[in-house]
């Protein structure tokens, strides 16, 4: 049994008069890549920002390597080691791409073996080094927000949706790159729509439907049975592919 | 970390960046256009040559009216442009270093020392009340914020009208500079380029060097790492925390620098005036002017707050002599003379305004800026 990095547990999260998470529970274990799955309003993304604290959790508890963070501050929760990538490409897009690297780098100038390393992952990048951000493509963009994450040593990555609205070279390329962040030992967990990206990438996969956990367990497991993904998921994944 | 491609080769030198002595200076923020370093030059240059390229007190006057705006547009700029923050309470710190230095020169006597205490005790005063501000109220929404500013600024508005055995209350406070900058004082016993370096020369060039090394210095400080996160917040604050950036203390840091700069550029006001009052450092208007030039010049730029400054003053110092000379040519044809009339120069300071903003959203800086970039 793997130790778990990042655990939750009953966690509700009510944004404003509306009742989103109903009590959430999941372990996310270090050095594992796990998929957090579910149709559109099941509740995904205010997982990841309730984590993040961007959205404080009304009841429950979240643990990040055995420490109570349900009511840290979100700068110190990035400060424990926790990097967010928000879906639609959030990056700055006033600063320059090496701007947005330098600014994710807060505890010192980017080691240049990490940096060589990050741009192995993503080359694109290298040829906009010095231009705004904003100038980037969609998938270019992307892949600078998950620069940003990695651009020094992070204990666990929470990306959401990477791969939304790309082109599926870019899609493609994307899976690579989280495979490499695999290879790397780096904990992740990714909200993904693309149930063919989330197959090719999850150690572990989370279903999610009207703000509960309805399934956990190997990605390998509902990857082989199409009935348990259209039962979770109401699809195939012949059809994703 | 396990680098798990080989080396791609890095496309720049990040750790012995060479710079030039210029982009040293400049804090590697360069103009990025000719047309706007042309102009930045020959304002440099002018306002560096004033008192021998002008004579008569109306031009000197004006150059130093610009040299104190440029650091105050400045300072506001780092708050508005690269903070995304809207304070009113601006000219109340303009007005503190004004007060400042007054009440420490007519209290204390004519000297060095006087004008260095007041200049200290505003500068503590300015970056107490705006940590006070930023603590307090930059937590709120941006709107409250303003409203807040707004208050406390009038509060200390009203506070240094009634407060008048310090303050002078409505008729202010004159008072003697130091010998040397008394325009009896004479540097040179001889004319130098025909003009008499006196005291008030040298008085302008204090103002000139000590503007000139505050805005370089705001130069750097939007161009440090600090600056960049100032951007990254006013672009997206929760972005900004979620790398780990604590909001509320980096918005209060800037909110003091941009304080303490204006404190400076009110104590140089009140240098040059050998005066201060409520119409010439804390007045509302003054924080419209300052609005204005922020926007006529470019937000964000610091350079639009060079150009702003010094058309805006220009603006209003000539404004009136050419309507006048306007309104003289045209005698005799109806309806215009009337139209141009020098009493009508807010008028045309507005539409001058309001053409501007239409002409240039992004400011003249960025409109230059723009087009060198559509022809590359």
């Amino acid at each position: 049994m793997r130790e778990p990095l990042l655990q939750l547990e009953a966690v509700q999260t009510h944004i404003g008069p509306y009742h989103i998470l109903h009590g959430v529970d999941f372990a996310v274990p270090a050095g594992s890549l796990t998929m957090l799955l579910g149709r559109n309003g099941a509740g995904k993304t205010t997982t990841l920002r309730t984590i993040m604290g961007l959205w404080q959790a009304s009841s429950g508890c979240i643990r990040f390597d055995g420490r109570d963070i349900t009511a840290t501050a979100t700068p110190d929760i990035a400060r424990a080691g926790i990097a967010y990538v928000p879906e639609s490409m959030a990056i700055f897009t006033d600063l320059t791409v090496r701007e947005n690297i330098v600014l994710a780098a807060r505890s010192g100038p980017v080691d240049s073996a990490r940096l060589d390393w990050m741009l192995g992952l993503f080359p694109a990048l290298k040829r906009f080094w010095n231009l705004p951000a904003g100038n980037l493509s969609g998938g270019q963009k992307q892949m600078l927000a998950i620069a940003r994450a990695i651009a020094e040593p992070r204990r666990l990555l929470l990306v959401d949706e990477p791969t939304k609205g790309l082109a599926p070279v870019m899609v493609r390329s994307m899976i690579e790159a989280f495979k490499a962040l695999k290879a790397a030992g780096e904990t992740i967990l990714l909200v993904e729509q693309n149930f063919y990206a989330a197959s090719a990438l999850g150690d572990d996969v989370l279903v999610m439907d009207d703000g509960r956990i309805v399934h956990s367990g190997a990605m390998s497991d509902l990857v082989a049975d199409p009935n348990l993904q259209q039962r979770l998921l109401g699809l195939s994944l012949d059809a994703h592919q | 970390m396990t680098a798990t491609s080989a080396p791609t080769g890095l496309p720049f030198d990040e750790t012995t960046p060479r710079k030039g002595a210029l982009q040293t200076i400049l804090s590697s923020d360069l103009p990025r256009s000719k047309v706007l370093s042309f102009i930045l030059l020959a304002i440099l240059l002018v306002l560096a040559a004033t008192p021998f390229l002008f004579s008569g007190s109306q031009p000197i006057s004006t150059a130093a009216k610009i040299c104190v705006f440029i650091v105050l547009v400045a300072s506001y700029d780092l708050l508005l442009g690269y903070s995304g923050i809207v304070s009113f309470a601006h000219t109340m710190f303009f007005g503190i270093g004004g007060y400042g230095v007054a009440i420490a020169l007519e209290r204390l006597g004519a000297t060095w020392t006087s004008v260095g205490l007041g200049l200290a005790a505003a500068l503590g005063s300015s970056a107490v009340l705006a940590v006070a501000i930023g603590l307090l109220s930059l937590r709120v929404r941006a709107i409250f914020f303003s409203m807040i500013t707004l208050a406390v600024a009038s509060a200390v508005a009203v506070l240094a009208s009634q407060l008048s055995d310090i303050t002078g209350g409505e008729d202010g406070l004159s008072f003697q500079l130091p010998h040397a900058l008394r325009p009896a004082f004479r540097l040179l016993s001889e004319p130098f380029l025909g003009t008499v370096v006196n005291g008030r020369i040298l008085a302008y060039y204090l103002l000139f060097f000590v503007a000139l090394g505050t805005f370089l210095l705001l130069l750097r400080i939007v161009n440090s790492p600090f600056g960049r996160v100032l951007q990254a917040i006013r672009e997206n604050e929760f972005r900004a925390e979620a790398l780990g950036y604590r909001v509320v203390a980096y918005r209060t840091v800037a909110s003091v620098i941009s304080a303490l700069a204006a404190t400076v550029a009110g104590a140089l006001m009140a240098l040059w005036l050998r005066y201060n009052g409520p119409d010439t450092t804390l007045s509302f208007s003054i924080m419209i002017d300052i609005l204005l030039m922020v926007v006529i010049g470019g937000m964000g730029t610091m350079y639009g707050a060079v150009i702003g400054a010094t058309l805006f003053v220009l603006a209003q110092s000539y404004l009136q002599v050419l309507m006048e000379a306007g309104s003289t040519a045209l005698s005799g044809i109806p309806v215009l003379p009337n139209l141009i009339h020098p009493d009508r120069w807010l008028l045309w300071l507005g539409a001058l305004f309001i053409v501007s903003v239409y002409a240039f959203p992004g400011g003249i800086v960025g409109r230059l800026r723009q087009g060198r970039s559509s022809q590359a």
